[in-house]
């Protein structure tokens, strides 16, 4: 599934060939060799000890000795299998150094941004940036950075964020309210604003995104853990099956060489995951930056796999932020046309969503619209104790607003209501509609029915979110009949009407009582017990300091259907690690029919100077024994670059359900990582053998 | 191959399960704490018995108090064992319970013995009649059988409780457990089962051994002794310890082709009814279900190979043009080492059932199957005795491979894998890890002691060359290492010039080796499947949903028996190379 939601912007990819990085990574595959690194690596450590025993074995034989262990093997044999071991290790430092360099890259981008500004202090001092602490208040006027991350607390001014969100066109910045966050490294584009720091010097979001995209603060997560100590003991496991192997062959006459030793053991212990396993978890947070989300830790990307609970709000989620007029409702006797008329001239002054969609919706009756200098209007704006607006014109008054509002003025202007105002104010709230009677002096004319809009394609949506096995529940402030519509209408599994952010916190605290991961959007300050409470919280980045500092991750998009992606990169970042492990177990299979004939060549055979009953096992036809155990190390180390491309795109998630999704996987990652190498070493060889004449 | 053959094995399978749905169920009732029908005969003795031990059956027991109790049971029942077998002469044994008057077996081949009983394995370096006295073998050696078994029962229903458990840290009460399992699992099963097999033929008494003139006129001494009894749980507990030296294929251990089928029911039966009692305590039989069914699939795989292996005949037949085929009278097949009444199908079947489980009998010899033949016990010893395996064990071991089949599949779905709602983190894969690998490490470690010094080779028969006596070693500690107990004959750690022990001696090294081998890969597995059951007990339990991975469906039972064989097959395929595979590959007789 690609779910691409509209208006989010991917981070173009860096590509992996680019020169400067293919440079810096080559270079820092051969850095990395430095055991101190691979130690935390058993795997790789295991095969970077097994190039060393081999290097030493061939400067020996080289110097005219002996090889180690005995046998009568060739210098030129341990030659290449060294070779071909210390390639295994570099390439596996290489997938990693990659997918850091793509990180690294984005970070220099970044890293231009945290300039040495001097920030100008309230009292007039200056002070550099850096020194900046929490509590100081600094003001910024037009054209200058930000020196800090911080909340307004005086001015409302507009930002240039595009350094850090991609998004060119400025946002607005005010004190109070939920855009009262600033970044540090932002410019502000006009007016000035006090701003009050709320980072320690060195540790601001911008001091944090550089780090994560750079993989300085990268720690193995959980599974990641467990993985690796599953790799550790198949290592184990294989290292007495190769130790042990030696005393089996004596016994059976067949003395086998350190060197073919090492290289079996290598081709058997699980090679492949473990030189991607960084990559790839280096890779799924790399995914997210580029569609613009942080995570602040690799643990949330886990987790975010792992959500069994999606809590959405209604506004700005499932329905486009504003409630539109989509119908008018005339009362008896007056033409539709005559309610559509008033309306309209009611709402000419009214510049909200609403009053704009009515003056759209009248549009469609054939009114004009209306020379607003010929009117002669003046104009009644809404407020909170009238609870309507409108105009007068010509002497006449013309409102619009809420239904008891309007009764009670056209009571007091000697009116009666007609009856069926109640009824249709009543149909219109239980349709989950807003209801706006309009009146002209003492009549009321009409109904218009103000809808929420549910945004395009979110039924879809909610399908591929309850095929992925995650239940979405719609968080709102309407009551339980208009939210129980909104919910129907949109498909969303459960909603929470009246909600408050107790009730918000509630919900979230019972969820994960049952068991179940919760994930959530916020960017209020009121948000932020929730964002905090929640397993994933991502905090808009337009929100404010509070609900930013209490999610896990932060999208700069603002986007509050980013979650769904967010919990795609982290299935992908799971399934790509489970599917390169079973790919490389399965891969012994055939490691094994291509090593053992080729050690066993002679072994117990019936005739003096025959073959051995074993060779039938050669079902490769492979050329002769050590062009077999050469192409089998051959193949374990080239599949690992051949697969770096997968590691750092990542396997593709299905919402197929799991069990459709395990037998799709374990079929190409299982039966072809079981199938695979019989051709590719089959394929090697006819080179190794044929053309290099091994 | 004949139809009866095939029916013998389409049969065996179907009544197999006719009998363990129900036993697993009501083996879920009896550990879970319901009534059953036996509750009220019982519950007297079981209060009896908790106050004799001074147990207090409520008092619940954290993994490490429960492993605690296990390991101080177990020790006490080795130090009393070796302490019975190395007295069996001393002046206060009764003569008609030694009628034969033999000695002890020497301190090296008892260490192998005691070892060998109180770990459920039963390998057996001594013929039991010409080395154990009556007392021995009856509150000796047929003791151990009922409290090894039961000790791998109720690991197995710990590690269910630690799988299942969703506060606290109690996996239950060992001993209550434990008495249970003998009260009401295994006591009234072998009362029946000894009633089968004593109303077949089977002996049971304290006779001296009978001296009979054969028709050629010479005195053939003929062995008597409580055979049933033994007999009876040495099937159900999974045993395995023969009464006589040709265990299973003695008449008086197992007189007919009825008993044949009788006894590897009674094997498989506890086995078998654990898998559906886990299902049942879980909340979800299909649980047992995916298991039962991974189990039996592999089972009837390496039956159907042995089966059509043996009835094919071997190369060597093959190359001396003799008749392998079904004739008038004649199974046809490979009889070597066969008894005619159990035929070429009861052969072939009862040693699969016998080495997939950890019992171990045997009623034909296993040396003298042709080498895809007796490739295949290997292969069953090679899966670590998960296809029903031994009582409990078969089950607590599975577990441990359902543990990480979990953990490769969960991740292939794409999200933290969960077992039965609960997460697995890195404790559980390091414990499951672990206890997966100690039967490999140890069957092939040993074997590669055994194979290299000349020590080791001391043990080999004579008569053995080339890969057969590599054969020999490493299924000698591959059937140690799981417990199991069968022998590809020939191997020895005892020589005994003269029946009753006197001038015999032990072969040190290997019955050491082999005792230490066994009591490792019995005791560490348990350690860390309780370790486990501790870690997994109180979880918190996520909800099934639509994103999880199933472990109660076909796909999941494909990806145990991939994991289970490809765990089996990387680690064991050299060896056997060397082994069972060179000899099935050539028509050289060795």
């Amino acid at each position: 599934m690609s779910v691409q939601m509209p208006g989010a912007r991917e981070r173009k990819a860096i590509s992996l060939f680019q020169r400067d990085i293919v440079w810096r990574a080559l270079l820092d595959s051969f850095k990395k060799l430095d055991p101190r690194v691979q130690i935390h690596n058993p795997v790789m450590f295991v095969v970077e000890i097994g190039s060393v025993i081999t290097t030493v074995t061939w400067l020996i034989q080289a110097f005219g000795g002996r090889p180690l262990g005995g046998g009568s093997e060739p210098a030129w044999y341990t030659f290449v299998i060294a070779l071909w071991l210390w390639l295994t290790v570099v390439f596996a430092n290489m997938a990693e150094a990659f997918a850091e360099g793509r990180g690294r890259a984005q970070a220099e981008t970044l890293r231009t941004m945290r300039k040495e500004t001097v920030a100008t202090m309230r009292d007039g001092s200056t002070k550099a940036a850096s020194e900046l602490t929490r509590g100081d208040i600094v003001i910024v006027p037009a054209g200058e950075l930000i020196p800090g991350d911080g909340t307004v607390i005086e001015g409302i001014a507009t930002v240039d964020e595009s350094a850090i969100t991609g998004e060119s066109a400025p946002v607005i910045r005010e004190s109070g309210g939920d855009r009262s966050a600033v970044t540090g490294g932002t410019r502000v584009t006009s007016d000035r604003i006090e701003i009050e720091i709320t980072q320690e010097p060195g540790k601001s979001f911008l001091d944090r995104m550089i780090a994560l995209v750079e993989g300085a603060e990268r720690r193995k997560t959980p599974n990641e853990i467990a993985l690796n100590i599953l790799l550790a003991a198949l290592t184990l496991i294989f290292m007495i099956v190769v130790a042990t192997l030696r005393p089996f062959g004596l016994f059976a006459g067949t003395p086998i060489s350190e060197t073919t030793l090492i290289a079996l053991l290598v081709a058997l212990i699980p090679t492949t995951i473990g030189a991607l396993l960084s990559a790839i978890g280096i890779a799924g947070m790399d995914r997210l930056v580029r569609r613009n989300v942080l995570a602040l830790s690799g643990r949330a990307v886990e987790a975010s796999g792992d959500i069994d609970v999606l809590l959405l709000d209604k506004t700005g989620t499932i329905t486009i932020g504003n409630r539109l007029a989509s119908e008018f409702v005339p009362m008896p006797g007056v033409p539709e046309s005559e309610l559509a008329e008033v309306a309209q001239l009611s709402s000419l002054a009214d510049e909200t969503p609403e009053g704009r969609s009515i003056v759209v919706l009248a549009k469609q009756y054939g009114i004009r619209e209306h020379d607003m200098s010929t009117l002669h209007a003046d104009f009644v704006p809404f407020t909170a104790q009238t609870r309507m607006s409108g105009v007068d014109v010509d002497g006449r008054r013309l409102r619009k607003g809420a239904g008891d509002a309007i009764i009670e003025l056209v009571s007091r202007e000697g009116g009666t209501p007609p009856p069926e105002l109640q009824a249709q104010l009543v149909r219109i709230g239980n349709e989950g509609g807003t209801p706006l009677a309009v009146s002209r002096d003492s009549q009321v004319l009409g109904v218009i029915y103000l809808k929420d809009t549910i945004k395009e394609g979110m039924s879809v949506r909610f399908d591929q979110l309850r095929a992925m096995g995650i239940k979405t529940v719609m968080v709102t402030g309407d009551n339980r009949l208009t939210a129980a519509k909104i919910a129907a209408e949109s498909g969303v599994d459960d909603f929470l009407p009246e909600a408050t952010p107790e009730a918000k916190l509630a919900l979230i605290r019972e969820q994960q009582e049952d068991g179940r991961l919760v994930a959530m959007t916020g960017d209020g300050t009121n948000d932020a017990p929730a964002l905090a409470q929640a397993d994933v919280g991502v905090a808009m980045n337009t929100g404010t300091q509070a609900a930013r500092e209490a999610g896990n991750m932060v999208d700069l998009d603002s986007n509050p259907t980013k979650l769904i992606e967010i919990v795609e990169v982290g299935k992908q970042l799971l399934i790509t690690r489970g599917a390169l492990t079973t790919f490389s177990i399965a891969n012994d299979v055939a490691k094994y029919f291509a090593i053992l004939p080729a050690v066993f060549v002679t072994t117990w055979a019936t005739t003096p100077g025959g073959k051995s009953p074993l060779h039938v096992l050669n079902v490769m036809g492979l050329g002769s024994p050590r062009s077999a155990i050469v192409s089998a190390i051959i193949f374990n180390a080239l599949v690992i670059p051949l697969l770096i491309p997968l590691s750092l795109r990542g396997v593709r998630y299905r919402p197929i359900g799991a069990s459709a999704l395990l037998r799709r996987n374990l079929l190409i990652y299982g039966l072809g990582g079981i199938i695979a190498p019989f051709i590719g070493i089959k394929l090697i060889d006819l080179i190794v053998h044929n053309v290099l004449g091994a | 191959m004949t139809l009866a053959g095939w029916l013998t094995i389409v049969l065996f399978a179907v009544i197999l399960t006719a009998i363990a749905i129900p036993l697993g169920g009501y083996m879920a009732k009896v550990y879970t704490g319901e009534r059953v029908f036996l509750t009220p005969i019982l519950e007297g003795p079981e209060r009896f018995l908790h106050r004799v031990l001074r147990v207090d059956p409520r008092r619940e027991q954290d993994w490490k108090s429960y492993a605690k109790s296990l390991i101080i049971f177990s020790l006490a029942g080795w130090l009393l064992l070796y302490l019975i077998l190395r007295t069996q002469d001393a002046f206060f044994v009764p003569h008609a319970l030694n009628p034969r008057g033999f000695a002890s077996a020497p301190w090296n081949v008892t260490f192998n013995t005691v070892s060998s009983f109180t770990t459920n394995t039963n390998w057996q370096y001594y013929n039991g009649e010409t080395t154990m006295s009556y007392l021995s073998q009856m509150i000796g050696l047929t003791v151990q059988n009922w409290l090894s078994a039961g000790v791998g029962i109720v690991v197995a229903v710990a590690l269910i409780r630690g799988i299942v458990g969703r506060t606290g840290k109690s996996l239950g009460n060992f001993w209550q457990d434990l008495v249970r399992t003998i009260l009401y699992v295994l006591a009234p099963l072998s009362v029946l089962t000894a009633i089968v097999l004593v109303s077949q033929g089977v002996i049971a008494n304290f006779s001296n051994y009978l001296a009979v003139h054969t028709v050629t006129g010479l005195t053939q001494s003929i062995a008597m002794g409580p055979v049933a009894s033994q007999e009876a749980i040495k099937m159900l507990g999974t045993n395995g310890g023969g009464f006589f030296n040709t265990n299973s294929a003695h008449p008086f251990e197992n007189p007919t082709a009825f008993t044949n089928f009788f006894e590897m029911l009674m094997v498989l039966a506890i086995p078998a009814a654990l898998v559906f009692t886990y299902g049942r305590m879980t909340g979800n039989r299909r649980q047992g279900y995916a298991i039962y069914g991974t189990m039996m699939i592999m089972f009837l795989g390496a039956a159907v190979v042995a089966y059509i292996a043996e009835a094919h005949g071997s190369p060597a037949q093959h190359a001396a043009g003799l008749h392998t085929h079904v004739i008038s009278g004649s199974t046809g097949g490979n009889l070597e080492g066969k008894e005619q009444r159990f035929g070429i199908a009861g052969s072939a079947l009862f040693d699969v059932v016998t080495t997939v489980t950890s019992c171990g009998a045997v009623n034909s010899a296993i040396e003298s199957f042709t080498g895809i033949g007796g490739a295949v016990p290997f292969a069953n010893l090679s899966a670590s005795e998960v296809i029903f395996g031994g009582v409990g064990t078969g089950l607590y071991s599975i577990l441990l491979y359902v543990l990480l089949a979990v953990f490769i599949g969960g991740l292939m779905v794409g999200r933290t894998p969960e077992w039965l709602g609960k997460k697995l983190e890195a404790r559980e894969i390091k414990l499951a890890g672990l206890g997966i690998l100690i039967t490999p490490l140890a069957a092939l470690l040993a074997t590669a002691l055994a194979t290299a010094s000349h020590a080791g080779r001391e043990s080999i028969s004579k008569a053995a060359t080339g890969p057969q006596g590599f054969s020999e070693s490493f299924y000698a500690y591959l059937s140690q290492a799981n417990n199991n107990g069968s022998a590809f004959a020939g191997y020895t750690g005892f020589i005994q010039p003269s029946a009753g022990n006197v001038g015999s001696h032990g072969i040190t090294f290997a019955d050491l080796l082999g005792g230490f081998v066994m009591l490792f890969a019995r005791f560490a597995p348990i350690l860390f499947a309780l370790a486990v059951a501790g870690a997994l007990v109180g979880k918190r339990v996520t909800p099934a949903g639509l994103g999880t991975m199933r472990t109660d469906n076909p796909t999941f039972a494909v990806l145990l028996i991939g994991v289970i064989v490809l765990v089996g097959a990387l680690t064991f395929f050299p060896a056997l190379l060397l082994g069972p595979i060179v000899q099935g590959l050539t028509s050289h007789l060795y």
